[in-house]
């Protein structure tokens, strides 16, 4: 098939499933919410009005205010850009290093692909929250150490997925004439190895964002990723757990970004995995 | 492969996965700055202060030193001394252990009691609203930030309905449980107290099933693609042609082995419910492990912290071993293989 064909019977394909349709109409919205944050924004997320303090949702401030009288739905605003942007930031994280060790792993072969396989088996044999905790506890509390622990306990999955399909596909055929023609092993990498593996490692990429972005909201939550009070959705539910019970809408509204985010992007990626690889499909 | 041999490859990467672990945040959280002996004593200490404490916690000694006598404490089962509470890490978790392990068995609980039914209804009606709306929540459930999910059932159930408690383990007024296991439920029961059983199991609720929540969903998922699977095997056609009753045809003959590898997945959330146990004791004032760490990171307590990651570690490498042994036994068709 040419490739506008095969776009164009992927497309169908979605198309053809409502909740991977309702999962990418609410990835686009939240895109464009972030994109457009400080357009559509009310009020300037960061100002403060001490006349308007835990005031609940009105008109004037929909999702209502914070205790300095911040509004917060601008915080919600501008913290999709914030969110979103640490997600797919962690996702090209850890794919790009798991492409790389996992090409190498798997095309090199021997004891390279043994250490780096038991390396990641290491790292896997941990409950990736906690680990991702301990890591940016010890590397110091702030959003970009939070990113590089999130990133970095997901990066086996993805050398796991590239070397397995690097095994498969160093034996084939057109790879084998490659290398009878002297062709340099970076090349074979990059010209046979690497667009074989793409599509899983994307379906898996897709699928991984939502799951990014919650991990990244926990550690805010718990005080290791950003710090408040930077308009983040986790730190946002962090300091308006306090008033849960009164200003319920402080914390509710930021948590219900994180959810409703996290749905469109599991959505989607569920979806297209069964379009892209319907091996896994059940 | 056999079971003595899956033994000694886990325990292994065990020793493997400690020796990693406590190396990289070791070497890690010396690299930053943060200085545990100022969070100790306080902005407005002195200089010599300072420098007493830092000699008393062995923080002067170079970094190696340091490390070898951590992995030297870990031998002989000391993970030193946290800083936030002055005790020794060991001590704290296991005081702080019971009401975690006892949280995180009633959610399995639950999680297994409501998924597995739930799988199996959605598979035999494959495509019916049941089955959409099952999938649907499973999608849900692994989108839900567990820490909202506890604001917003304690925001219901205890602020707006007052129907259950939204902090603690028991009513602090009732006559107290000696403690003997460290499980309140347990407890209650061997000192005859009913009363503060019932109280303790009201507690449970809502802990409970904020952290069984995803876990309902990725069980029934499970159960429904290998239900699935199984029911279209030949075997079952052949029960079906016999006469087989409906409900035996599905619980005896396809459940049972449908539910082999729902073992694994099983097994592989009891980490996960490690993990999610830190939101949702923070949430309901659960005074488990989770909501020790989280005051120990508050207070950049490294013993503390280093302690509960191989403490979860430890653990988690050691019941995926009996989820596999467990599997070994109960599939015969990979006994014998690889």
């Amino acid at each position: 098939m040419r490739r506008k064909e095969q776009l164009g019977y992927i497309w169908y394909l979605v198309r053809r499933n409502p909740l991977t349709l309702a999962g990418l109409l609410i990835v686009l919205v939240v895109a464009a919410i972030a994109l457009l944050a400080p357009m559509i924004s009310p009020y300037d997320p960061d100002m403060i009005d001490w006349t308007a303090r835990l005031e609940g949702p009105s008109r004037s401030h929909p999702f209502g205010t914070d205790e300095v009288g911040r509004d917060i739905m601008s915080r919600v605003f501008w913290g999709a850009r914030l969110s979103v942007g640490v997600g797919l930031m962690i996702v090209g994280i850890a794919v790009s290093a798991g492409v790389l060790i996992g090409s190498v792993a798997g095309f090199s072969g021997g004891i390279g692909d043994v250490v780096i396989m038991r390396l990641m088996d290491m790292v896997l044999a941990f409950p990736s929250l906690v680990l991702a905790m301990a890591l940016s506890a010890a590397l110091g509390p702030n959003l970009r150490n939070a990113m590089l622990a999130i990133a970095f306990v997901r990066v086996p999955v993805y050398v796991r997925l590239v070397r397995g399909q690097a095994l498969a596909v160093r034996e084939r055929e057109y790879v084998r004439a490659a290398r009878t023609f002297g062709a340099k092993a970076a090349w074979i990498v990059r010209r046979h190895i690497l667009p074989n593996t793409m599509t899983p490692v994307m379906v898996q990429a897709t699928l991984d964002i939502g799951g990014a972005i919650l991990t990244a909201a926990a550690l805010s939550f718990l005080g290791l990723g950003a710090q408040q009070p930077t308009a983040e959705w986790g730190a946002m539910v962090s300091a308006g757990r306090r008033f849960i019970l009164d200003q319920w809408w402080y914390a509710s509204f930021p948590g219900a970004a994180i959810f409703v985010t996290a749905i469109g992007f599991n959505l989607f990626g569920d979806g297209l995995r069964d379009v892209l690889d319907p091996r896994q499909r059940r | 492969m056999s079971i003595g041999n899956l033994v000694i490859r886990r325990l292994s990467l065990l020793v493997l996965v400690l020796f990693g672990v406590t190396l990289i945040t070791f070497a890690v959280s010396h690299l930053v700055p943060g200085d545990p002996a100022r969070m100790l004593v306080g902005q407005r200490a002195s200089e010599e202060t300072l420098a007493k404490i830092r000699e008393s916690l062995g923080l002067d000694l170079p970094l190696h030193i340091q490390y070898g006598r951590y992995m030297s404490g870990l031998l002989r089962l000391d993970l030193g001394t946290s800083i936030r509470t002055q005790r020794p890490v060991a001590e704290d978790l296991l005081t702080f252990f019971p009401a975690t392990l006892e949280l995180a068995l009633c959610s399995i609980v639950l999680a297994v009691a409501v998924g597995i039914p739930l799988g199996v209804w959605s598979a035999v009606r494959k495509d019916t609203a049941v089955d959409h709306i099952s999938r649907t929540y499973s999608v849900l459930g692994v989108s839900t930030p567990l820490f909202w999910l506890g604001l917003m059932a304690l925001l219901v159930f205890y602020g707006k309905l007052g129907w259950l408690p939204g902090s603690g383990r028991i009513n602090p007024f009732l006559a107290a449980v000696p403690r003997v296991t460290g499980f309140l439920l347990i407890d209650s029961l061997l000192s005859g107290n009913f009363a503060a059983f019932g109280d303790a199991l009201y507690h449970l609720i809502l802990p409970a099933f904020c952290l069984s929540f995803v876990h309902i969903g990725q069980f029934s998922r499970q159960v429904r693609s290998s239900m699935i699977e199984v029911l279209g095997q030949d075997y079952i056609r052949t029960a079906r042609a016999n006469g087989i009753r409906r409900r035996s045809l599905i619980y005896r003959h396809a459940l049972r082995n449908a539910l082999i590898p729902t073992v694994t997945v099983v097994g592989l959330s009891i980490g996960d419910l490690l993990g999610g146990a830190i939101m949702t004791e923070t949430i309901f004032a659960w005074p488990g492990m989770g909501s020790y760490v989280v005051d120990s990171i508050g207070f950049l307590d490294f013993p503390a912290i280093m302690g509960f990651t191989v403490f979860v570690a430890t653990g988690y490498v050691l019941i995926n071993l009996l989820v596999d042994i467990a599997y070994l036994l109960l599939d015969p068709q990979i006994r014998g293989v690889g």
